[in-house]
């Protein structure tokens, strides 16, 4: 085939001006990538989802005289694959916010990304402490829950509720055992006790059988789990089965995870979130407007948070202009601490000095299937934990930037 | 050539060579040294079912532990780039120094299961040792200068300090399978018992490019420590034994610079594919079936024997 040169020109022409454009339009974007499970056994509770809701946030900020875009990419859980995939996000593909990146391992590895190149990161699905903790950076903000949240409201309030000698589930990796000392603390600190716990391998466990007969045999009043994803869904179906008397406390789990198992299973098992759809007037009005786009799926704390923080986080861009905030991941964030959070989701609050922002927790218990009277009416409220009280001292968590 | 290139290797060579000259300007130099570095694991890896005809299952114990050295030392001890990296080829050699020395009593599905086997101990021993931080793996490793004074901060520098050690890696394997050693290697491939007959101690021959491969494998590992400072659980997980095998399948196995391609492939696959969510695995999984199907020999390998040339 004969190429002829008016073709070639032309052709050369075009593209120059597609790559022209493109330079353009990257310059005046502000850039937000939603980093998650999009394939594996967090799919739900983060996934698509969330995308979803950082992008209804984007919609309702509306115009601020800067374009914002989102792009979403899957990690696979890999902490590798998630460091290579922020890098190449902050250095090449102009992203100025990294969201949700959920499992604990992955999420400390984006950290230290998000450190080196000082750029913002807006962590709302992984439960380690340490991201406001150890690991803290100035550009980061952890959103919605950690592993001393949740322990503290379900390990505490249910020995208040009575629950007071425990058996512990545990994955046996690092996420499993720091859950687990922190859930001790607090039965302890309540005036529990611990009567046992069984470590089982991870990942590849599916058969709780032997774990769960020792548990009942312990005669322990409550199994806590230690656990989270599938291997949650599947110790409760198979503690049902078994017909376990205990009460079950699972220490991470989610309105997505009360589905998957459905009412009939999961019915009086208690666990903690910071959002509920259900909860208010305005969780409700957000509900209502982000439900049209997902149709799989109702909103989970993960969610509401990367609805919540990509929001503030577009305040606080609009408030320090587009250029600063490209220049400073850290520039944006202090702005974010500075200014009160308000939201549908989680209502008034702050961001601490450390990166976490401090709202209430609640403790839910789950409905029977006669108690339940619409689509995803799952909770009803057993406690709630002031804000204050809810998280980690300031003091304790010993992130070097923190001035006390 | 005095390295014994053929005159097709030769070219392939150059090609190779302007392509990691050239590749930074393109792509994304950080891709690229992850791309090296899991092309060396991949020819350290060919060095055995290529021109051995062991093939191993359990390649991710040297790798990963090679990785997790070379993070360890670097962070808490300190130890330079470089010093870093040879640790961690040690560990990789040791480990199969003792792994090599109980496969090699067997042969073809037994050698593959001892090696899985063993590969499976080495997983549990990381996800279980407080050092190596379980699911966290070692994070934050600091990218050391090299000798000391030469910085690895930026990409760019440390991109041409991981290519000249894929490239050394890359001739060692060379010059391996093409000297007198790599023949008698390659006679034991074809023919065991006659090599014994003609009186080849083949164990030896087999544990030492045992220890070889395990000790590149080791190097790659470390290697990509230092690139993305961090060591986890990924790099020494039964499903990387897999990959590496792929990887070495589709470029072509026992051909020079198929694992190469391979590599190319496979983590351009997982790259640029990390976008389109679910369909990451099922683009993968389609794209391995149809070279499994249609390039039995693999990419390299088939062109190779359409071109009638060795590569």
């Amino acid at each position: 085939m004969a190429v002829s040169r008016r073709l070639l020109l032309g052709g050369g022409a075009a593209l120059a001006a597609l790559n022209v454009k493109r330079a353009r339009a990257q310059t005046a974007k502000i850039r937000i990538g939603v980093l998650n499970d999009l394939s594996g056994p967090y799919r739900n509770t983060g996934g698509a989802t969330s995308a979803i809701c950082a992008r209804q946030a984007v919609q309702e900020f509306g115009a601020h005289g800067f374009d914002v875009d989102v792009i979403a990419a899957d990690h696979q859980n890999k902490p590798d694959l998630g460091a290579g995939i922020a890098r190449q996000w902050y250095d090449r593909d102009g992203v100025d916010m990294i969201l949700d990146v959920p499992t604990s391992s992955v999420g400390l590895a984006v950290a230290a990304v998000a450190k080196e190149k000082d750029k913002a990161y807006l962590n709302i699905g992984a439960a380690t402490a340490d991201l406001t903790g150890k690991q803290c950076a100035p550009s980061i903000v952890h959103w919605s829950y950690d592993t001393y949240m949740l322990a503290k409201s379900t390990g505490g309030a249910t020995v208040r509720a009575g629950g007071d000698s425990w058996y512990f589930l545990t994955a046996d990796y690092v996420f499993g055992h720091q859950l687990q000392r922190d859930a001790t603390s607090f039965i302890e600190k309540a005036g529990g006790k611990v009567l046992g716990a069984s470590a089982y391998p991870f990942p590849g466990t599916s058969d709780f059988s032997a774990f769960l007969l020792q548990a009942q045999a312990s005669g322990a009043k409550v199994l806590g789990l230690c656990n989270a994803g599938a291997d949650t869904v599947n110790s409760i179906k198979q503690a049902k089965e078994f017909g376990l008397k205990t009460r079950i406390a699972a220490l991470l789990m989610f309105i997505t995870d009360v589905h998957a198992l459905g009412l009939p299973t999961a019915q009086g098992l208690t666990l903690t979130e910071s959002f509920y759809w259900d909860l208010n007037d305005r969780t409700r009005a957000f509900t209502a407007r982000v439900r049209p786009k997902t149709p799989d799926n109702w909103p989970n704390m993960i969610h509401a948070g990367c609805y919540a923080a990509t929001l503030h986080f577009l305040k606080a861009v609009s408030a320090i202009g587009v250029a600063e905030a490209k220049r400073s991941g850290t520039a944006i964030v202090n702005r974010m601490k500075a200014m009160p959070t308000d939201d549908d989701c989680f209502g008034k609050a702050h961001i601490r000095e450390d990166g976490l922002l401090i709202v209430p927790s609640y403790l839910f218990e789950v409905k029977t299937p006669a108690e339940s009277h619409g689509p995803w009416d799952y909770y009803k409220l057993a406690q709630t934990t002031p804000a204050d009280q809810a998280w980690r001292p300031l003091s304790e968590g010993g992130c070097y930037f923190v001035k006390s | 050539m005095s390295l014994g290139f053929s005159r097709a290797q030769a070219t392939a060579m150059v090609v190779m060579v302007a392509f990691i000259i050239v590749g930074p300007a393109v792509l994304y130099p950080v891709f690229l040294m992850k791309v090296l570095c899991l092309a060396l694991f991949a020819c350290a890896f060919n060095l055995l079912p290529g021109y051995v005809g062991l093939l191993s299952f359990g390649h991710a114990a040297y790798f990963g532990m090679g990785s997790y050295i070379a993070a360890w030392t670097a962070k808490y001890w300190g130890l330079d780039a470089e010093a870093a990296i040879i640790l961690g080829g040690l560990c990789g050699g040791a480990l199969g120094l003792v792994f090599g020395w109980l496969a090699i009593r067997r042969q073809g599905i037994y050698f593959a299961m001892i090696t899985l086997a063993l590969a499976e101990m080495v997983y549990f021993f990381c996800l279980e040792a407080p050092f190596t931080g379980g699911e966290d793996g070692i994070q934050q490793v600091p990218r050391s200068p090299l000798f000391g004074i030469i910085s690895t901060q930026q990409d760019m520098s440390l991109y041409w300090i991981i290519a000249a050690i894929f490239l050394g890696g890359f001739l060692l394997i060379h010059r391996i399978i093409h000297s007198p050693f790599g023949q008698v290697l390659q006679a034991i491939r074809e023919n065991e018992p006659r090599a014994i007959s003609l009186g080849y101690r083949v164990d030896d021959y087999k544990l030492l490019a045992f220890v070889l491969s395990a000790a590149l494998a080791g190097v790659a590992g470390a290697a990509k420590s230092q690139v993305f400072g961090i060591a986890t659980l990924t790099d020494v997980h039964s499903q990387m034994s897999g990959e590496v095998v792929l990887m070495t399948l589709i470029g072509g196995i026992g051909t020079v610079f198929g694992p190469v391609v391979g590599a190319l492939l496979f983590g351009s696959l997982e790259t640029y594919l990390a976008p389109f969510g679910d369909w990451v695995t099922v683009t993968q999984g389609a794209i391995f079936v149809a070279c499994v199907l249609a390039f039995r020999r693999g990419l390299i390998g088939e062109i190779g024997a359409r071109l009638k040339l060795g590569l």
